[in-house]
């Protein structure tokens, strides 16, 4: 038996590694982002096409505002991410995640205010939310494994937490594409659908943060 | 800190020693209590805050970093061992930098780790801690180009850790 390692021929081994400049985890996280958006995006374009009256719904305000939700949702998870990737770091973007959640229940409460009772089932069951359940997890997969591979240079204390993060980052992404094909425009449908495909998205993370991001 | 990430070797070996005082301070007592090697504990900790550098903030205080690392790891040593401890970091914190130095710095668990590499990255990890060499005197004895040297020196110190993460200990 060979006598055992010390802890200064360690010390030896990780500096003789340590010779060339570290990326700082929140490039690389930025970097993983824009890879996959750029993914799921190309994805979308292989699979899928904007639908044929975009012009004409770009200027209609539910349009724009689903879009807005699922901008929302996309962007501040990507901070808070960066946030839950590094130890010791403060809990206090948290708040970010909220925003998309209250903005939608805000276009809820005036779509209901303003259009008669009688089209709210129709409104919210639309046209197609089983393309919704589908196609919003597959646009968000390019995404998400991007994450999860940048993510595993990171050191999140909660790995679960991480990887649910980074399931709603992606889950924006695939959101804002499938967004574009949608016909569906109303509030009540993307309270519904949307967010059940992208807590979806976010439960699977969960658990594969829990399997693969501990470090 | 900021020297050792830009790859300046110098600074981030001494950086490594003042750490492995720092996280030796900190484990040394419980895991006395706990009946656990301290070194073997030490060298995971340094293990895990090298390969995760990336992790820490220019300009933002080192020591609640490092005891953020050191406190998960230290917890996950010591429930593979089958004790659950709590740690609050706070203790880790104000155990971090007591002046004390006394090396006895042996372990085995690293050793137990080791043996599991592959025979290449055994060979360079070997070569570089035990016998001091650096990169390029390396790729010459095992006929390798230094790139090969660098990246398989990394892969290795990368499957050491997993290691100690996936094996629970056999003693």
């Amino acid at each position: 038996m060979r006598c055992p390692m010390k802890t200064e021929e360690l010390i030896r081994a990780l500096a003789a590694d340590g010779t060339q400049p570290v990326t700082p985890i929140g490039r690389t996280l930025w970097r993983a982002l824009a890879a996959g958006a750029l993914l799921s995006t190309a994805l979308f374009f292989l699979i899928l096409h904007p639908r044929f009256d975009i012009a004409r719904a770009i200027l209609t305000l539910r349009f724009d505002f689903k879009l807005m939700v699922a901008a929302c949702l996309a962007l501040a998870s990507a901070i808070v991410l960066h946030h839950v990737a590094r130890p010791a770091s403060i809990a206090r973007h948290r708040w970010l995640l909220y925003v998309a959640p209250v903005l939608l229940a805000g276009g809820v409460f005036v779509e209901l205010a303003t259009t008669p009772g009688a089209s709210w089932s129709e409104r919210l069951i639309g046209h197609n939310a089983v393309h919704c359940l589908s196609l919003i997890p597959l646009l968000s997969l390019p995404s998400l494994a991007c994450l999860f591979f940048a993510l595993r240079r990171a050191a999140p204390l909660r790995p679960p937490l991480a990887g649910a993060t980074a399931g709603l980052a992606s889950g924006g992404v695939g959101a804002i594409l499938y967004a574009l094909t949608c016909p569906d425009d109303s509030p009540l449908f993307v309270a519904t659908w949307y967010t059940i495909a992208i807590g979806v998205v976010a439960t699977a993370s969960t658990f594969g943060g829990g399997r693969w991001l501990r470090w | 800190m900021e020297h050792s990430l830009q790859g300046n070797a110098c600074a981030y070996q001494q950086l490594l020693v003042l750490l492995t005082v720092a996280v030796r301070n900190a484990v040394r007592g419980r895991a006395r209590a706990a009946g656990v090697d301290p070194e073997d504990i030490v060298q995971e900790v340094l293990l895990a805050l090298h390969l995760k550098r990336s992790t820490w903030v220019r300009g933002t205080p080192v020591a609640p970093w490092v005891a953020a690392i050191a406190r998960n790891k230290i917890v996950d040593a010591f429930r593979r061992r089958g004790h659950r401890i709590e740690v609050p970091v706070d203790s880790v914190l104000e155990t971090l930098w007591i002046d004390e130095v006394e090396t006895e710095g042996q372990a085995h668990d690293l050793e137990r780790a080791l043996a599991k590499l592959n025979g290449r990255q055994r060979d360079v990890v070997r070569a570089v801690s035990l016998e001091g060499h650096t990169a390029q005197e390396v790729a010459t004895r095992l006929q390798m180009t230094e790139g090969a040297v660098r990246v398989t020196l990394h892969r290795g110190l990368k499957a050491l850790a997993a290691t100690f993460r996936a094996v629970p200990n056999e003693d």
